[in-house]
């Protein structure tokens, strides 16, 4: 790692064809983020601020510049590496939860388990471990459809933390809940991150997550526009 | 294993989706084996009978005879060759002598082969001990479908026309002694048996025969030339053709239920691709390879057809069981199909059978659930995850 960064990106762009041109959401971004941190990149729709999540994630590859994350380049990692990163060490908490609709909230944070191929007994304890973090110990064999939408984001963020990740990636993981929710969950994501000491990348322009992260950067057309550190006791 | 965990997880969490797919795949499972195996009876019943009553162990033909053109029958008689009379003397051999004629029952006229047939033989099943029957009469016998067409019934008297070795027409009155029931229209249909030396009689032709038939159990053909042997390949030759072709179209159903179920299964993949976007792209999110994601939609659409198996042997078992055993009951006589049939159709099911059908509907729900799982490999994950893939 860079200078014990676990991300580095500089002079980072990405560019989508549109029409006979290209659309540029990223223009010349260079951030580093280190162990520990509970970050928001903050933002309009359209700023950049999930393409930056994307790529940060492996998940999408830059058009220009450098994003190395955990000691990788992104744009250098062959498919198979980049899948390997996401499954050991990279979590993803999504807008919509993204929960496996047919598979119990069990099995849906023993997923990232079974693609590591972590042996039965130390599996089931890990998931409950996770389930109990984040206070769904009862709901283990429900469906995503029979939990509510602060439940259901408590799944994803325990599908997310279960294989304990040194960074996790959140899209937007409070816009489709209530202040109530909202606030559970990023509680529960807070706590995580000090007891675990994982990275959290929020991307989002929800006021409530951003009264909660220690470190604020704002996106605007696809650059830095504000880079903000809050000391917080 | 863990792939086919994931596929069997999703493919249960879907319900009612695919034991739908299931259902149908499970039909078209039981409807080609039941139908194949239907065709594998009728063809071993066909051939049995087929040997029972007409073919035997094969048939020494005079060289002249060609069953095909009547107009050979006129010549195609001669004395037994002297290799072969040991036989017809032990019974081992049977002679037929066969010649063109008329019956006239009720004053109409219908043309027939009029086969002569030694009463005492046991070489094929027909009943010919009714030959021995008349006192004064001439006996005849007659099959099912020839009483039916000519309105003959056992006892009735009809007069019989022929022509003799030297061309002049005669007749005389033979006696109905037995109307027997056959599956093998080739010996019932349009035609009339009578004793051997009454034929040989009537038409002037003493110890002369135009086929012999050897039993089933004879070992191998003494050389008669010049007369010719002919096997029970070739003597059978005709029921086979028949019965591939009846195969043909057998195996255009059998394809057209097949690529039924293969729709349901291409439709269900191309839907789900379409519809699990999301899905797909936090698979690849959670650290699968695009190639995994291929590999277990393809796995959840080749076991479909697993499932299909279990639920057709579910019910499929004691069904094609039963019909095995009990047979099933055929509307047609033989006479109405043109080849041996009989009333009831027993269906042979080989482990050949079965195992090739699931292995082939295996094979082909698996390259279905392929093709359209191909797209995945194009798929953006980040599009994906948005659910904005077209």
């Amino acid at each position: 790692m860079e200078d014990g960064k676990v991300i580095s990106i500089e002079g980072l762009k990405k560019h989508f064809p549109m029409g006979s041109g290209r659309f540029t959401a990223l223009n010349g971004i260079d951030l580093a983020f280190g162990e520990g941190e509970f970050t928001g990149i903050i933002g309009p729709s359209g700023s950049g601020k999930t393409t930056l999540l994307n790529i940060i994630g492996t998940l999408d590859n830059p058009s220009e510049g450098r994003a190395v994350i955990l000691g990788h380049s992104v744009s250098e990692l062959t498919p198979a590496e980049s899948a390997s990163l996401r499954k050991t060490q990279l979590g993803f908490i999504f807008q919509t939860y993204n929960l496996f609709q047919v598979h119990t909230v069990y099995e849906n944070v023993e997923f990232p388990l079974l693609l590591q191929g972590i042996a039965n007994n130390r599996r089931r304890q890990m998931v409950l471990d996770a389930l109990e973090w984040v206070g769904l110990t009862d709901k283990i064999n429900s469906r995503p459809a029979q939990l509510s939408g602060g439940e259901s984001q408590r799944v994803a963020i325990a599908r997310a933390m279960v294989k304990r990740p040194a960074v996790v990636l959140a899209d937007e993981p409070t816009a489709n809940l209530d202040a109530a929710n909202s606030h559970n969950i990023l509680q529960t994501m807070e706590k995580l991150n000090r007891e675990l000491k994982t990275t959290f990348l929020f991307a989002t322009h929800d006021e409530k997550v951003i009264g909660y992260v220690r470190r604020k950067i704002w996106l605007a057309d696809g650059m830095v526009a504000r880079d903000e550190l809050i000391e917080k006791n | 294993m863990l792939a086919f965990r994931l596929a069997l997880r999703n493919l249960l969490g879907a319900g009612l989706r695919t034991w739908l797919n299931v259902i149908v795949l499970s039909f078209s499972f039981i409807i080609i084996i039941w139908t194949k195996g239907l065709l594998e009876g009728w063809d071993r019943q066909a051939r049995n009978d087929m040997i029972s009553w007409e073919v035997g162990g094969g048939q020494y033909w005079h060289s002249e005879y060609d069953p095909y053109d009547p107009f050979t029958l006129t010549d195609s008689h001669g004395q037994v060759p002297a290799g072969l009379e040991a036989g017809v003397t032990d019974g081992s051999l049977v002679p037929l002598l066969i010649t063109q004629g008329s019956v006239y029952p009720r004053g109409m006229m219908h043309a027939v082969l009029i086969k002569g047939i030694p009463p005492q033989q046991k070489v094929i099943e027909l009943p010919t001990a009714y030959l021995e029957a008349g006192e004064g009469d001439v006996c005849a016998i007659i099959g099912e479908a020839m009483a039916e067409s000519t309105g003959l019934k056992e006892g009735d008297y009809v007069t019989v026309r022929w022509r003799d070795r030297n061309g002049t027409f005669d007749a005389t009155e033979v006696k109905i002694a037995a109307v027997f029931k056959t599956t093998v229209p080739t010996v019932d249909v349009g035609q009339i048996w009578l004793p051997l030396d009454k034929l040989q009689e009537m038409m002037l032709m003493p110890g002369e025969a135009t086929l012999l038939i050897r039993g089933p159990e004879a070992g191998p053909p003494p050389v008669a030339d010049p007369w010719v042997f002919r096997d029970q390949d070739f003597l059978l030759s005709d029921i086979e053709t028949i019965i591939k072709a009846k195969g043909s179209v057998g195996l255009i159903i059998w394809g057209i239920l097949l690529m039924m179920a293969m729709l349901a299964v291409f439709d269900t993949q191309v839907l789900s691709i379409f519809r699990r976007q999301k899905e797909i792209g936090t698979y690849v999110a959670l650290g699968m390879t695009k190639s995994q994601v291929v590999g277990l939609f393809t796995l959840e659409g080749a076991m479909n057809s697993v499932l299909a198996a279990i639920v057709g042997a579910l019910y499929g078992i004691p069904l094609l069981l039963v019909q095995a055993v009990k047979g099933i009951k055929i509307p047609l006589s033989s006479s109405d199909f043109g080849i041996a049939m009989a009333e009831r159709l027993y269906p042979v099911y080989s482990l050949w059978l079965i195992g090739g059908t699931v292995a082939i509907v295996l094979l082909v729900t698996t390259a279905v659930s392929y093709w359209p799982s191909r797209r995945i490999a194009k798929m953006s994950p980040t599009e994906a995850l948005r659910g904005r893939v077209q």
